[in-house]
């Protein structure tokens, strides 16, 4: 069975076997170094997970600490020096007196895990429930679809507030938010690049070989329904970022004093109008460093793994 | 090619350009913060509505700029004995219909007002207590209660007259479409549409003389920046509340003018005192239980209000748009007591008085708060909550939208919560009776006591005080009770909000307390 | 096909349903509107008249069985807040949220797509390049933030485009449009660009993606190496190979348009569904969130139906009953 001919199953990617000359992570470092963007970008990404793992250690203060906020700092401008204690603030105080550099770190860290474990989860989900929807068709299909309408159609915000009545604060509850309203999307791209590909000769190639349903969906189907959903992804960890801080603007997302990036934005975007710009200025610069660093490297992977833009 | 789409872009430019919006003379746009739920005057007894109506329609008395009463459709209005007034009515009133105002029109009015279907907040109560009216002539109305009511003018203020044949047979659809929207008042209605705009036209044959505009636009616009930005590209020539971020750019803008006044709505901590329950979210620091509920100990009630720096919340939080309370009403109002001032800030006493309570290190707590409710509300569950960390407290802090808030509040779900407090009859009886007597809801006393506070002492001077008929008299026990209350700490006053408008140059705006925003106010400068 | 069709609408009812359902359970769990819409003076008796008035007295599952009822007989209810038929408030504000939803989309698709396929047939210069950099701006600032910063610059600073509402508007088959008059477009044109920019981003690079495999698949090769022009490989072999992905994104987002135009409109003060679903969320309107969600699941249903049937169009191997096929 192992001995299905290559010839006859291309193009499909996990089967066909890399050159022996290096190992496949060699070979595929190499191949994500070609673009000199990506690595920049990926650079970029591990200075700002670096930062936020560390937080704590290179922070000049605890911004979730109220004891060590003083309202009388509120609304520095960036370089102005704390009145009870003398220390400068370098990116400028918010209206609580929350040093915003520190703000920014901490919120990094915030913004991150949510993103990243929201799309985690919701991926997973959403890519169970897609590939049984295509392969199963019938009542799997129309079942799952059929939720994934209703799901599409309930906004963000009622389910966020009916968590939010229900369970209080919290960056788990908007996890959970998050994920409700995004695994409908991956769901139904799956099942949209399923549907293609399962009729596609390869696929039908190996039914006639009688290979095992799950070999099928997971050897077959699935690599070749991952480029267009690892696009949807990096875009969707992007989006779940900004969606968490859409919820933060109107009062739904994560409690105000362990603000995250969106938080911070939130928070200082009313003082957009009257010129205290930092605020908002310097956690969207953040917000952006981080989005476009993911998405970097995000683009050169795709590339990388997709088997048909292989040379 | 990329010629032709330089010419073209800048061919729309320009005409954009010449498009450019220009507001017409005697013509006004108000952008507004809450939206208007209906114009049927007596559907929806709603701070916002009331103040958009009074353009409309007219009460017998009305409330001036600082909420003394003043005379409207009524010329005169006095009790006769304990439970009889005498209102004398104005002539030569028309509606604007062309019918003449009588006696008849205020009697079909306060019939209809406990009738109107459907009605989410109805406006019986203020004329609940009248159990008989009679009209000797067109122009003079007896009205009759069972107890004595000495609240009556303030709440013939609430009351907006509508003709004898509207009040008879129009639905709140009628007052929607326009079929109905018939009063007495300066601009007629024009233009409804629920949730956007609301269009009033000049009533030229106005009893009070002619208003400067002919053409007011209010537009709901409840995003705080989406309003500043209106009245900054000229899109609207005033706003309510402006967020106090954007107050002091405007009012060193010449093209602008910021004006405010000190509002009747105090913002207050409520700390929950139920029977037998300890107070949700109020532990020991490793958060286990503890003994029992340190808020029934004026001593921790006392600390937690001295703890607070109000002049820096004023100050910093609030832009100078707050004013530190010390009771629920500020100073110049009926029944405010000059002895009640603002606590003073003193970490350590607050420090003291928790040790001798038994907490020498102190509790955890949580703040609660809304955060679209009041000016800054989330800020300031904030900045208290890092006074509490100041004292050696525990404090988080949690904030949430009215719509999740609210239900919980009343429910008990909070023991530090952070509450607002409009008294609109503009007298300090009224805010103890609702918010610090005994709950007792076949009285009406307590309705709004969320934390459920007793004080016998306390109920006792102020329902003698309701049941006095002379104003200097009851005044005098209103503030005694009111003593009573705050050297109690029943509630941690913060502050007032400070009301702000902003205005376009060139044009003046005279503020209320009330926070109702009305066009006669605005007159053109001169 | 009649078959497919019946079942569809057989299950959309089902969903409405269940919709509703949870509306109800959900709006229950969030709070209790007579606490937001009663003034806070009233007393208790108040309180008591105004949760009968409004139907809330009964146990829960009698208010849905009363919903049920009506809604059968076509009623929808009234709302809490205005008390104007739920549905009437909805088809009355739904026009202004198409029309903006429609906007956005046709700057997202006539920009989209052009740009994306420049980007995907020339990956490595400069112009697909800033192509794609761009479109990483276009869903990394949140939306109410750009929002903000559009009125600030074309309404305050340069003072070219109104910063909210909606202009004049002309009826055009019975429904009211404002992208006919020239007040119109100018008040349209701000909050389009302001919902467009996520989608035109997310369809740039669907479509750069789709355009770079289609270049390197066995029939381009071929179409490419046997000479046809380079415009009829891109626009019949190209264009119809990434169709697929991008008509279920547009499905997708045309729908979320729809539903989510929350912020875009709050900002704008657009007076649309959007809007009026916010609102109706933090005022607890019942009777609105209820009907505006069946109205959007409704139109969810039928853009999926749509969407299904435009896959078998564009590619005959996706047959329509979705039967196993084996």
């Amino acid at each position: 069975m192992k001995a299905a001919p290559a010839a006859l199953v291309e193009p499909a990617a996990a089967a066909s076997p890399a050159p022996a000359a290096q190992g496949p992570w060699r070979r595929f470092a190499a191949e994500f170094a070609e673009s000199r963007l990506a690595m920049a970008g990926l650079l970029l990404l591990a200075v700002l997970v670096v930062l936020a793992v560390a937080a704590p250690l290179v922070s000049p203060q605890n911004p979730y600490d109220l004891s060590q906020l003083d309202v009388l700092d509120s609304k520095l401008a960036p370089g102005e020096h704390s009145s009870s204690t003398g220390k400068p603030y370098w990116l400028g105080t918010d209206d609580q007196g929350r040093d915003m550099l520190s703000g920014i770190f901490y919120g990094l860290r915030i913004s991150l895990a949510v993103g990243a474990s929201s799309t985690v989860i919701a991926l997973a989900i959403g890519l169970v429930l897609g590939l049984a929807a295509a392969y199963f068709g019938g009542w799997v299909d129309t079942l799952i679809m059929r939720i994934a309408d209703i799901q599409l159609s309930f906004p963000a915000i009622l389910i966020a507030l009916v968590l939010l009545a229900l369970m209080g604060q919290g960056a788990g509850k908007i996890v959970a938010a998050l994920v409700t309203v995004q695994w409908a999307y991956y769901a139904r791209t799956v099942r949209s690049a399923a549907l293609v590909e399962r009729q596609k000769e390869y696929i039908e190639a190996a039914h006639a070989l009688a290979l095992s349903r799950q070999r099928i969906v997971f050897r077959h189907l699935l690599p070749n329904c991952l480029p267009p959903l690892i696009l949807v992804a990096t875009v969707q960890v992007a989006h779940a970022i900004s969606l968490e801080a859409t919820l933060s603007f109107l009062g739904l997302g994560l409690p105000i004093t362990e603000p995250s990036l969106g938080l911070l934005i939130a928070n200082g975007f009313q003082y957009l109008l009257s010129g205290t710009y930092w605020i908002s200025f310097y956690p969207g610069v953040a917000l952006l460093a981080t989005i476009v660093s993911i998405n970097l490297v995000a683009d050169q992977l795709r590339d990388v793994l997709n088997p048909r833009l292989r040379k | 090619m990329s010629r032709i789409f330089r010419f073209a872009a800048l061919a729309w430019l320009a005409l954009l350009a010449a498009f450019g919006a220009h507001a017409k003379d005697r013509e006004i746009s108000v952008g507004l913060q809450a939206a208007i739920t209906s114009i049927d005057p007596h559907y929806h007894n709603l701070s916002p509505n009331n103040s958009l109506l009074r353009h409309i329609y007219e009460p017998l008395v009305w409330r001036d700029a600082n909420m003394r009463l003043s005379p409207a459709l009524a010329t005169s209005w006095k009790a006769v004995d304990d439970l009889t007034w005498e209102v004398k009515l104005r002539r030569n009133v028309k509606f604007h219909d062309g019918s003449p105002f009588t006696a008849a029109d205020v009697i079909a009015t306060f019939k209809r007002v406990p009738n109107v279907p459907n009605s989410p907040s109805s406006m019986a109560t203020f004329v609940k207590p009248i159990v008989d009216i009679q009209a000797p002539d067109p122009y003079t109305l007896i009205l009759k209660t069972a107890t004595p009511h000495v609240l009556m003018p303030s709440d013939l203020a609430s009351v907006y007259i509508i003709p004898k044949a509207v009040a008879e047979h129009a639905s709140t659809e009628d007052f929607n479409s326009g079929k109905a929207a018939i009063g007495t008042g300066p601009y007629k209605f024009a233009e409804y549409i629920p949730n956007n705009r609301i269009v009033l036209k000049a009533n030229y044959a106005y009893w009070g003389g002619e208003e400067p505009w002919d053409k007011v636009t209010f537009k709901i616009l409840s995003n705080p920046a989406a309003r500043v930005a209106a009245l900054l590209s000229g899109d609207v020539q005033l706003i309510e509340t402006v967020p106090t971020a954007d107050i002091a750019k405007l009012s060193s803008d010449k093209n602008f003018n910021v004006v405010d006044k000190v509002s009747n709505r105090v913002i207050y901590a409520h700390l929950y005192q139920w029977k037998d329950k300890p107070a949700p979210f109020v532990t020991a620091k490793d958060g286990s239980p503890l003994a029992k509920n340190p808020f029934l100990d004026p001593r921790v009630r006392k600390a937690l209000s001295i703890a607070i720096n109000r002049e820096v919340i004023a100050d910093r939080i609030m832009e100078k748009r707050a004013v530190p309370a010390g009771q629920l009403l500020p100073d110049s109002f009926y029944g405010t007591s000059r002895k009640l001032k603002p606590a003073k800030y003193d970490p350590e006493g607050a420090k003291k008085l928790l040790a001798e309570a038994g907490y020498p290190d102190g509790f955890a707590l949580t703040v609660f708060g809304t955060n679209d409710r009041y000016i800054n509300d989330s800020k300031i569950a904030q900045a208290i909550a890092q006074f509490y960390s100041r004292i050696g407290l525990d404090a988080k802090v949690e904030t949430m939208p009215s719509s999740v808030y609210f239900t919980r509040a009343t429910k008990g779900d909070f023991g530090y919560m952070l509450l607002g407090w409009g008294t609109e009859s503009g007298e300090q009886g009224s805010s103890l009776r609702s918010l610090l007597a005994t709950k007792d809801p076949a009285r009406g006393m307590g309705v709004t006591n969320r934390a459920h506070y007793s004080n016998p002492e306390m109920d006792r001077e102020l329902t003698e005080a309701l049941a006095t008929m002379d104003d200097r008299k009851r005044e005098a026990m209103i503030q005694k009770a009111a003593e009573t209350a705050m050297n109690d700490t029943a509630l941690i006053p913060i502050h007032y909000e400070v009301s702000t408008w902003a205005t376009a140059k060139g044009l003046k705006y005279t503020p209320r307390t009330d926070q109702y925003t009305l066009v006669m106010d605005l007159r053109p400068a001169r | 096909m009649i078959g497919f069709t019946l079942r569809r609408l057989g299950q959309g009812l089902l969903v409405l349903a269940v919709m509703s359902a949870l509306v109800f359970v959900g709006v229950y769990a969030i709070g209790n509107p007579v606490e937001l819409l009663v003034n806070p003076q009233a007393d208790d008796v108040e309180r008591a008249r105004a949760t009968a008035a409004l139907g809330l007295d009964k146990p829960l599952a009698a208010q849905y069985a009363t919903f049920v009822v009506r809604a059968l007989h076509g009623d929808l209810g009234r709302s809490f807040v205005y008390n104007i038929p739920a549905i009437q408030l909805i088809l009355d504000k739904l026009p202004a949220t198409l029309e903006l939803a429609a906007a956005a989309m046709v700057i997202a698709v006539v920009l989209g797509i052009p740009l994306g396929l420049v980007a995907g047939l020339k990956p490595d210069s400069w112009l697909g390049r800033s192509i794609m950099a761009g479109s990483i701006l276009g869903f990394s600032l949140p939306t109410f933030w750009v929002g903000l910063v559009l009125i600030m610059v074309f309404s305050v600073k340069l003072g070219w485009l109104p910063p909210n509402g909606r202009g004049e508007t002309v009826t055009l088959l019975g429904v009211p449009v404002s992208f006919l008059t020239w007040d119109g477009l100018r008040h349209l044109a701000l909050p389009a660009l302001n919902l467009a920019l996520f989608k035109l981003s997310l369809l740039v690079r669907l479509t750069r993606g789709g355009t770079r495999e289609a270049l390197l698949q066995d029939y381009v090769k071929f179409a490419r190496a046997k000479g046809l022009p380079a415009r009829r490989v891109i626009g019949v072999h190209v264009l119809k190979n990434i169709l697929i992905p991008i008509v279920t994104v547009i499905g997708l987002e045309l729908g979320s348009v729809i539903a989510y135009a929350v912020v875009t409109e709050s900002i704008f003060a657009w007076p649309g569904s959007g809007k009026l679903l916010i609102d109706s969320i933090n005022q607890l309107d019942r009777p609105v969130i209820v009907a505006y969600l069946l109205v959007t699941v409704a139109i969810f249903v039928v853009i999926n139906f749509v969407v299904d049937l435009l896959y078998s169009f564009l590619d005959p191997r996706v047959r329509l009953a979705a039967a196993p096929a084996h």
